[in-house]
């Protein structure tokens, strides 16, 4: 297993999945700039946070567009794990990799702290067990995910949506989402489910040394996904 | 432009004949304060590492800290105080991209930013209607516009300070301070050397904006300064943070030899100051400088403060590599000049010689002034204030609430949650976590805590005593993070330093600060001047801020301040004073609750603020506490409040014994809300052996008070004296108070 981390200009959270990826779940993992135009020798792609093509446009809608990303959607149609987390998220979205949209936060504010998120669906087999909360980290400015209505019940009917935001209950109360985002989704998977979005950052929390490894089983169900 | 007649005599007698309007742009900036430094290098050498390194002309190096592991950190404070009060958000986000730039030109990665803040009141009530709006409006936009810029860049916000006082309603302050690590043998240099090697422009393209930046900075604010506002540099994230890739990638192949960014005064700095340092003589063609318009002429090319450019020296014949580097990137990046023999710069425009200019006069020969002090009448009423002039505290429930309510004291959540703390993954105690932030990057085991802090309610009441204070309080707040502090940068706010009673301010402030620096063994590597910091209102308080830098041998020994899950023994540390105004001179008590500020504040004592600080990190390094909290604004009840509330943990304390630390205390708001220097509060780890700590306590020369116990499972917070019970609130009352002070005035 070797896992592309994609650079377009403006990521920041690059070499934050790269060491996490390489240091904490301990598997390949290279850079590969956006201008590439092959994957070959990748068995899954890392779509990075941050602020690509300085967000300009919308978010993730230039780096949509970058010479790699058909790669990146070969890989994806023929099975491969992709994971956009933040930016990442945004850029699979613009994509059409992923349905629906992020818009700014309800808050019109960027946020940054931790969230509890509730596992939803077992589909790509991301997350083993739906009994876990998770306490991930969210940053972003824009994270308030919207679909529209045919969409949104395609997802919850396919059992699509991959996280939700919630309280220390474990209930998805309205205090509980950070953004406003449409019933408090936080991350969803692609029909086959081996493409996974979400806002929060699992890169952020894979070692105890900087407050948490609640990332560890996502990243470690990534980089263990058969195809 | 901000030159005297005599200066303008100078520049003439040294060039020989009449300035050339470009030239003489270039004087102005380079001979303003802001560049130049005229009034407060003569102070400045009151600090002994910075007169050194002046004298033997390295202060890049003086810039270093060797923390171990063949690393070195380096910081930096900036002010950006003038933009910021005409474009907050465009002031306060270029102050970060500038800040940044100063790190990552000397070959460090940029791994953390602080910052350190003061706006007018924005509590209703507390100013006009108009000034409050105005007030919110400055800080929303402010925070929004830090935020923007450092989220983008991809490095942390960590932490910072935010005080609202009346004083800054003309004249807001912003102070962005910058953290690199680097590989110690990598430090690059700015000095120019190589006769006909190539000269480089890299990075963003020059447009008309913030021309005369530096001069703006180097006056008062007025009415009129609003028509400064194209004078105000336009921020883009987005190209720094390529412009840190490219840089260092670029630094990483070994073509540069010599770099500096382009910050206040743009291309008059760094062409000068790289030919100054490097006692060369530079040549260059301005046509060939990437423009955002073609009809630029040679001064504005000079002038501009277009943000996210470089300039650098680079080996003969490797210009190509530093070049393909910043294209790859998607930046401009074109060879404009050449390295001259001799010590002049000289720039053409369409073929003419548009300056031509002696670099190490414009550099370094700027005029010096010194004024003489004066005392101000009110400093010897301070001094002799007794709070026997005041009732004691009546109900002490009631003025702790009022201090939660407090914006300068409360939660400032609702500032860091709109910065990215974590990108970089290194941040191991977030803002609000801790007295100091505390990073744990990768590399080594070693940590690494930062504060910035300052109380200009202490310094202006005493700048000798303030200046010491406010560096005490910075070095205990990385102490009671479980680090050594081992250096300092500072932000020196003040007015117009040609009032005597405002230089008497400086001087007196510098002074303290160099003497406690010097006690506590943190030398001042590096620091920002700012003054003529005044309004149509008046000017500003004295505000230095004081970044420091700990260092943690072990990150994962950090500690942050709130008290956890488990029954804990709360225990006061200090040092015995002697006090003078029993604390609550120039206290928070003081200016929330009675609303009086009056009185000096208790003078620490350096060589026992030395030994407190070594004491807590080594007793952190042997896991003896699970958290602990320095006493300060709002005194010893305000700093076990903020133990609590996190996570809500009740507390049952008696503050009878406090005494046995300061003898004359005798007045029950004194010893709630008094403010000591050299006290903290640290929780014990169940298995500390209590005599084995009382030991090194006491051979550290410090002494220990039980104060009482941590009840996890209570809701209540309790304060006995005397055998009374003088506080007796609720922790979900108290946290509402605390948590919404500043929200509130944001519904």
């Amino acid at each position: 297993m070797k896992i592309a981390v994609v650079r377009f200009p403006g990521s920041n959270c690059d070499q934050d999945a790269l060491w996490a990826l390489r240091s904490d779940v301990g598997v390949a993992a290279e850079y590969v700039w956006h201008e590439a135009t092959s994957l070959s020798g990748f068995d899954g792609v890392f779509l990075p946070g941050g602020f690509s093509y300085g967000d300009y446009l919308r978010c993730g809608a230039m780096a949509a567009r970058a010479p790699l990303m058909s790669a990146v959607r070969d890989l994806a149609e023929r099975g491969h794990p992709v994971i956009g987390a933040c930016n990442g998220f945004q850029v699979l979205c613009e994509a059409g990799l992923l349905e629906g949209a992020l818009l700014l936060n309800h808050s019109q504010k960027f946020v940054c702290r931790d969230v509890r998120l509730r596992p939803e669906t077992q589909k790509g087999l991301w997350m083993e067990s739906q009994s876990q909360v998770l306490r991930l980290p969210i940053a972003h400015g824009e994270g308030r995910y919207i679909a529209d209505r045919e969409n949104l019940s395609r997802l919850n009917g396919e059992g699509r949506v991959a996280f939700r935001y919630v309280d220390s209950a474990g209930d998805a109360t309205e205090d509980a989402n950070p953004n406003g985002s449409v019933e408090n989704i936080a991350g969803i998977v692609n029909e086959a489910g081996n493409v996974l979005g979400l806002m929060p950052h699992p890169e952020r929390a894979t070692n105890a040394r900087i407050g948490g490894t609640d990332g560890l089983v996502l990243l470690r169900a990534f980089s263990a996904m058969k195809v | 432009m901000g030159l005297s007649h005599d200066e303008y005599g100078l520049i003439c007698d040294r060039l020989g004949r009449t300035p050339t309007p470009t030239e003489l742009g270039m004087y102005a900036v380079m001979w303003s304060e802001h560049c130049g430094y005229k009034y407060s290098r003569p102070i400045l050498a009151y600090f002994k590492r910075y007169k050194e390194s002046l004298e033997k002309n390295s202060l890049e190096n003086a810039g270093l800290v060797d923390i171990g592991d063949g690393l070195a950190v380096t910081m930096k404070v900036e002010s950006h105080n003038h933009p910021s009060a005409v474009e907050p958000y465009q002031g306060a986000a270029t102050g970060v991209g500038g800040i940044l730039r100063d790190i990552f030109t000397m070959g460090a990665r940029p791994i953390a930013c602080l910052n350190s803040l003061r706006f007018g009141p924005i509590r209703e009530g507390e100013a006009s209607p108009e000034t409050v709006a105005r007030n919110r409006y400055l800080f929303e936009h402010v925070v929004a516009g830090i935020g923007g810029y450092g989220n983008c860049v991809g490095v942390p916000t960590v932490g910072g300070e935010v005080v609202f006082h009346p004083r800054y309603s003309g004249n807001p302050l912003v102070n962005a301070m910058a953290v690199g690590m680097m590989k110690i043998d990598e430090v690059t240099t700015a000095a120019a050397a190589g006769i006909g090697n190539p000269v480089l422009y890299l990075g963003s393209s020059t447009g008309k904006d913030g021309i005369h930046g530096a001069t703006f900075a180097s006056e008062n604010l007025t009415e009129e300064s609003e028509a400064r506002r194209p004078n105000v540099q336009i921020g883009d994230p987005f190209a720094e943070k390529l412009l840190i890739e490219a840089t260092l990638e670029a630094l990483q192949t070994g073509a540069i030899l010599a770099i500096q960014d382009m910050g206040a005064a743009g291309l008059t700095c760094s062409t000068i100051e790289m030919s100054a340092k490097g006692g060369v003589g530079m040549e260059i063609d301005l046509d060939l400088v990437p423009m955002r318009e073609s009809d630029m002429t040679a001064e504005e090319l000079m002038l501009s403060e277009s943000q996210e450019r470089m300039l650098c020296v680079a080996h003969p014949g490797r210009e190509q590599e530093v070049l393909d580097i910043f294209h790859r990137w998607g930046l401009p990046a074109v060879v404009i000049g050449r390295v001259t023999s001799g010590d002049r710069v000289v720039a053409r425009r369409h073929g003419v010689i548009e300056a031509d200019v002696p670099a190490a006069h414009l550099a370094n020969e700027c005029p010096t002034y010194v004024n003489s002090p004066q005392e101000p009448e009110r400093f010897q009423k301070d001094r002799s204030w007794s709070p026997d002039a005041w009732p004691d505290v009546s109900n002490g429930s009631e003025a702790l609430m009022t201090l939660l309510a407090s914006p300068t004291l409360a939660s400032k959540r609702w500032v860091y949650q709109q910065f990215d703390q974590e990108v970089q993954t290194q941040t191991r105690v977030r803002p609000g976590a801790g007295d100091a932030a505390v990073l744990a990057p990768r590399g080594t085991q070693k940590g690494l805590a930062l504060a910035l802090d300052g109380n200009s309610r202490w310094v202006a009441a005493d700048p000798l005593v303030g200046g010491q204070l406010v560096v005490c309080e910075a070095a205990r707040n990385v102490a009671c993070s479980g680090a050594k502090p081992v250096a300092v940068t500072d932000g020196l706010n003040f007015g117009s330093p040609q009032q005597p009673e405002i230089y008497w301010e400086f001087d007196q402030a510098v002074l303290g600060i160099a003497r406690a620096c010097e006690a506590l063994q943190t030398p001042v590597i590096s620091g920002n001047v700012s003054f003529y910091n005044e309004s149509e209102l008046g000017p500003i308080p004295p505000t230095p801020m004081i970044g420091m830098l700990g260092v943690l041998e072990d990150a994962t020994r950090s500690l942050g301040l709130a008290l956890g899950p488990v029954p804990t023994r709360l225990v006061l540390v200090g040092y015995k004073n002697s006090v003078r105004q029993q604390g609550l001179g120039a206290s928070a008590y003081g200016s929330e609750v009675r609303q009086e500020e009056v009185g000096c504040p208790e003078a620490p004592q350096l060589e026992a603020e030395l030994r407190l600080t070594h004491w807590l990190a080594e007793q952190a390094y042997l896991s003896r506490f699970t958290c602990a909290h320095d006493v300060s604004d709002g005194g010893l009840a305000f700093t076990l409040a903020e133990m609590a509330m996190p996570h809500q943990v009740g507390i049952e304390v008696d503050l009878s014994t406090t005494s046995l630390l300061s003898p004359d205390l005798s007045r029950r708001d004194a010893q709630l809300f008094g403010e000591f220097p050299g006290w903290v509060v640290v929780g014990l780890a169940a298995d500390t052996n209590w005599d084995l700590l009382q030991e090194s306590a006491r051979s550290a020369g410090l002494h220990l008070i039980e104060l009482g116990e941590a009840r996890p499972n209570s809701n209540e917070f309790k304060i006995r004296s005397e055998g009374q019970e003088v506080i007796r609130l609720n922790l979900d009352e108290m946290c509402r108070q605390y948590e919404g002070s500043i929200p509130r005035c944001f519904v």
